[in-house]
């Protein structure tokens, strides 16, 4: 299974095997990673799933959608390689994906 | 209230000081959204005592808002509607029975007797029991075939009847009926939705959003009525056809009811405690009995923004009650002020929704309907009451922030105004 790595703001990594298919905010929450709240449960409706994408990583992850980066927009101090984590499926390509959290969601 | 419950138990501590310290119980009623959320806020606020959360569904605490959508379609599967993970109960010490409905409440021995016999004792007590869909009762409302929406079992029910092809009627143009006319059009089948009112989501949008949606839902041919009163159903056993006030029959194979939630307040009503559209609580979750708290569909909170009492249906509504609830039976004083938000997919469309529009005294549409993006603000007294957002995330996020709060109309209808500027 494909491996993530979540790196907390302060620094804590959480290395977990993520199945294929799933989403890296349920990976996540499956986990119990803290940080990632996804209040709406991946409906890609309230941007309590923001990370940032390690650059390595952006191509291969690739770039939001209209109704995603305009989410983006106002989440917590959002970057260029900002993404809502709902909104990227885990598949083998992702294998070793590093992301990374931002201070709090909201 | 707490200070007095806080004496009262130092009180008891004082009088009983040789005997070990009990450890403290908190008991959770309802495994949804809200109790999930609860037990994890306890945990969080550093309560270390027992948490026994009981849910009457034998599923661990879920989302809802898929049943209507990606689950009833067959496109998700069930573990993942879960909320957490069945390692997140073990690893929080958090005691779940599933399964296992409370038949009573006694606040004079501060204890909960489940319908199987069990009681026991709680110190701190959450009732998190949601609100199951109002039925009908009108003839031929138990026929095979009626279908309600609340639960995955619900869901399940349903799913079959989605590609079984014939008529869906589908009694009531809210969130729930127009979610699944949705689902049921994308599936094939014929639809036809039945609305008392003239229009649609008139108990909680605006009349600009009602007609985008009418207009949607036409175009994906849906047979629509509006100001459709049902009488009753026809059929042997199964469901065969929705019977009009006018007279007029529908054929159909199938029926969702989607009229609305009641709060579930039996438990509360027995115990005698305060009921004003739901449990009563006040702005810290608190009952009118200062051990027992509540949270989520089943109980109204006095809004400051709102400047009344409400009592919302929604996910983050539940979330941000429960972690109020779940930090104030800890000990804490935290206040239940939020802004309400609801959020809604039907076919390619995402309604997002913050505030309560009601009381509005004046309307202001930015963007284009046509172009399907949009937003509909609404205000009472030049004070910014609600946001409805179409496929315009962006207009929604600058709403969240500025709901309650005084806005100016003028620029709000002003296509040249960003909306960012708003809020910097």
């Amino acid at each position: 299974m494909p491996k993530i790595t979540y790196i907390e703001h302060n620094g804590k990594e959480h290395v977990v095997e993520a199945e294929a298919g799933i989403s890296v905010m349920e990976a996540a929450v499956k986990n119990m990673v803290p940080g990632i709240d996804a209040d709406c449960g991946g409906a890609c409706a309230c941007a309590t799933c923001h990370v940032y994408v390690d650059p390595a990583w952006s191509g291969k992850v690739g770039k939001p959608e209209a109704m995603e980066e305009s989410m983006l927009d106002f989440a917590h101090e959002p970057k260029e390689n900002s993404r809502l984590s709902c909104q990227i499926t885990v598949k083998k390509e992702l294998d070793g994906l590093v992301v990374r959290l931002p201070e709090f969601q909201g | 209230m707490r200070k007095k419950s806080a004496l009262t138990a130092l009180t008891r501590a004082a009088r009983f000081g040789n005997e070990p310290p009990m450890t403290k119980r908190a008991i959770i009623i309802g495994a949804g959204q809200a109790g999930a959320q609860a037990a994890q806020s306890l945990r969080q606020a550093g309560f270390d005592g027992e948490i026994v959360m009981f849910g009457e569904e034998t599923e661990p605490p879920y989302q809802r808002p898929p049943l209507s959508k990606a689950y009833l379609q067959g496109e998700l599967e069930k573990e993942r509607l879960y909320l957490r993970p069945s390692a997140f109960y073990e690893q929080h010490k958090i005691d779940l029975r599933c399964g296992a409905p409370v038949a009573r409440i006694d606040r004079a021995a501060k204890t909960v007797a489940t319908k199987v016999g069990e009681t026991l004792a709680y110190d701190k007590l959450l009732i998190a029991t949601g609100a199951p869909p109002r039925r009908l009762t009108c003839q031929g409302a138990d026929l095979k075939g009626v279908h309600y929406l609340r639960t995955t079992a619900d869901s399940d029910a349903l799913r079959p009847l989605l590609s079984a092809g014939g008529r869906i009627v589908i009694v009531g143009a809210g969130y729930i009926g127009l979610e699944v006319a949705a689902s049921a059009r994308k599936a094939g089948l014929e639809v036809t939705v039945l609305e008392m009112a003239d229009r649609v989501l008139a108990r909680v949008a605006g009349k600009e959003i009602s007609a985008f949606y009418e207009k949607l839902h036409r175009d994906h041919g849906v047979d629509l009525r509006l100001g459709a009163a049902l009488d009753h159903f026809e059929g042997t056993r199964l469901v065969e056809a929705a019977v009009l006030k006018s007279g007029e029959k529908i054929a159909c194979n199938a029926v969702l009811v989607g009229v609305g939630a009641a709060p579930s307040t039996a438990l509360a009503e027995a115990a005698d405690l305060r009921i004003a559209n739901g449990v009563w609580t006040d702005e810290h979750a608190q009952t009118s009995d200062p051990d027992i708290y509540a949270a989520g569909d089943c109980a109204s909170h006095p809004s400051q923004i709102y400047e009344r009492r409400l009592r919302l249906e929604s996910v983050p509504n539940a979330i941000e009650q429960a972690k109020v609830a779940g930090a104030n039976m800890a000990g804490g004083s935290a206040v239940y002020d939020a802004a309400p938000w609801f959020w809604s997919d039907q076919y390619d469309v995402k309604l997002q929704t913050v505030g309560v529009s009601e009381g509005a005294d004046e309307t202001v549409l930015r963007g284009d309907t046509a172009a399907r993006k949009f937003s509909v603000w609404y205000l009472q007294r030049g004070r910014l009451l609600a946001v409805d957002a179409v496929n315009d995330p962006g207009a929604f996020a600058v709403a969240k922030r500025l709901v309650g709060k005084s806005a100016d109309a003028k620029s709000l209808a002003d296509p040249v105004t960003d909306l960012k500027s708003l809020v910097s």
